[in-house]
């Protein structure tokens, strides 16, 4: 006989354990990033593999989903002979929610998974074995640099994601759709605010702790050769995408939800 | 009488319902070379991971120099951890660093050591194993299994510790390959004077690094004595592994991997 109630309990159970894990990894990854010593080489080497290499995928991303914004809204605010909102719409769109989660969707897709598979590789060959026996934390020379990198180098790319997006929106207003180009800048100009800037960077700034943190802990923990490393890195995407997502959702509620 | 330099008491190791080892003790003073022997699976490796404090053992304890490894502070295992080499079954040189680098991160990061100083030593290191300058330069990847053999014990001896611990150190390489690593080690340890803990399952390198044998069945040490005994042990399981005979009391359990 199979208790359907103890497999659910069981179930239950076994993702609180591994929350606990996880979040166990998070504090103690965390407070060695600002005890010394503290590797800036290995900080400057993350940001770069992070930021850089993720500038076309994000940027693409961006400019096609602006794009593809502005013709829907301006086919729907047509009906009401309202396409002057596109601008509007467009920017709050891109900077509240679409630059964050879809640049953070994407940089998680790459440097989630990148991380994943080096860690793990790292774990079943012994290699952060081999870093303990000589007298460096794994913690401190592997994760923490990577924890710091993404957290300062998502806003960088967000940054660039919602201009590009915005960029997006205006090449399709003003080629296809037939808007001013100055008249669409200023619009945006006026609707865009300061909160939805800081907001957006923050959101950033807190996937690029996700991002690294899924990765790492992913890999760290992998065991049983090249398949579980493979699952790892399964494990790690899918792990960022749902923090990501569900992480917007408490910023957005916490920063949108009372103003409206 | 001073006290052995490392020291098992009673040591067990289980993973779930595999009990790995059961009860495990062992002394090996200063200056000993000891080889653990036994079949794969048998848990030696799990053994050296206890020793390094890289896995609690469920009980027992486990001295390096008086000290017990899995009780200690993390500073303090830093300290102790300073004082061992290891070289590792797959050699687990860092494929993201040159060969030198690999082999001066434990005088870099943990001795503080300036790169230079660091890698006039790794040289002379690398130098002492059979490779090349010219080697120092590559990556780990395009690196020969032997080679990869040789930077890893290049590494080990790179803060001249003294104790040093070899898991499987000729496995996966050719008869006479693995007799230059021998030799390698053999020098190596002559040299630093240092208490050594070697586990393989290959005979030949068994007979020539070790001072003393010891195998390891079932969890336990089932017999230890001076290599020049091995040959007349006067145990079955001994005899049965020595001569690799696929039969006698040794069960081979084919079933299980
Ligand atoms: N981290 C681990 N988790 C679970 N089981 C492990 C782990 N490491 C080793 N084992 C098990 O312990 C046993 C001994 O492994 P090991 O010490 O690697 O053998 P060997 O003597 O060949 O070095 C094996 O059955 C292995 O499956
Ligand atoms: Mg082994």
């Amino acid at each position: 006989m199979i208790n359907p109630l103890a497999i659910i309990g069981r179930t239950i159970l076994d993702g609180l354990g591994e929350l606990g894990r996880l979040f166990r990894f998070a504090a103690i990854a965390t407070s060695h990033i600002v005890r010394p010593p503290i590797y800036w080489r290995l900080i400057g080497q993350q940001m770069w593999l992070i930021g850089y290499n993720s500038l076309p995928v994000v940027g693409l991303t961006a400019l096609f989903t602006g794009a593809a914004l502005a013709q829907q809204i301006f086919v729907g605010g047509s009906r009401f002979n309202a396409e002057s909102v596109v601008p509007g719409v467009v920017v709050i769109a891109i900077v509240r929610e679409l630059g964050p989660v879809l640049g953070g969707l994407m940089v998680a897709g790459r440097v989630s998974s990148a991380m994943a598979a080096e860690l793990g590789t790292m774990r079943v060959t012994e290699q952060i074995d081999a870093l303990v026996t000589l007298s460096t934390d794994p913690f401190k020379y592997l994760v923490a640099p990577r924890l710091v990198a993404a957290v300062f180098t998502l806003p960088l790319l967000v940054l660039v994601a919602n201009v590009i997006g915005v960029l997006g929106g205006f090449l399709i207003g003003t080629e296809r759709l037939g808007l001013n180009g100055a008249t669409y800048l200023q619009v945006t100009a006026e609707f865009l605010e300061a909160a939805d800037i800081y907001s957006s960077l923050v959101k950033a700034a807190v996937f690029g702790f996700f991002i690294a943190l899924m990765g790492s802990y992913h890999g760290y923990n992998s065991r049983g050769g090249a398949q579980g490393v493979g699952k790892a890195t399964t494990n790690a995407v899918v792990s960022a995408f749902i923090a990501i997502l569900f992480t917007n959702l408490i910023i957005t509620v916490i920063v949108f939800g009372v103003t409206g | 009488m001073t006290p052995p330099m490392i020291e098992l008491k009673n040591v067990k190791k289980s993973f779930g319902n595999n009990i790995v080892l059961q009860d495990i003790n062992l002394k090996i003073a200063k200056g000993q070379s000891l080889v653990i022997i036994g079949g794969s699976g048998s848990g030696k490796s799990v053994m050296l991971k206890c020793l390094l404090g890289l896995m609690a053992p469920d009980s027992g304890q486990l001295l390096i120099s008086g000290k017990d490894i899995a009780k200690i502070s993390a500073s303090d295992r830093k300290q102790v951890l300073k004082k061992i080499g290891m070289l590792f079954q797959s050699a687990a040189l860092f494929d993201s660093l040159k060969v030198w680098q690999n082999v001066a991160f434990g005088l870099i990061q943990g001795q503080g050591l300036d790169k230079i100083t660091a890698k006039k030593i790794a040289l002379e290191k690398l130098r002492r194993v059979g490779l090349s300058p010219d080697v120092a330069e590559l990556s780990p990847a395009e690196l020969s299994g032997g080679m990869q053999k040789r930077v890893g014990l290049a590494r080990a001896i790179a803060t001249e510790p003294e104790i040093i611990f070899f898991d499987e150190p000729t496995t996966g390489l050719d008869p006479i390959m693995a007799d230059v690593i021998n030799d390698l080690i053999v020098e190596c340890v002559q040299d630093l004077g240092a208490t050594t803990l070697t586990i393989t399952h290959d005979m030949a390198s068994a007979r020539k690094i070790a001072d003393r044998i010891a195998m390891l069945y079932e969890g336990r040490i089932i017999w230890e004595g001076a290599k020049t005994h091995i040959n007349n042990s006067g145990n079955a399981y001994v005899d049965q592994f020595i001569h690799g005979n696929a039969q006698g009391p040794i069960q081979m359990d084919t079933a299980k991997s």
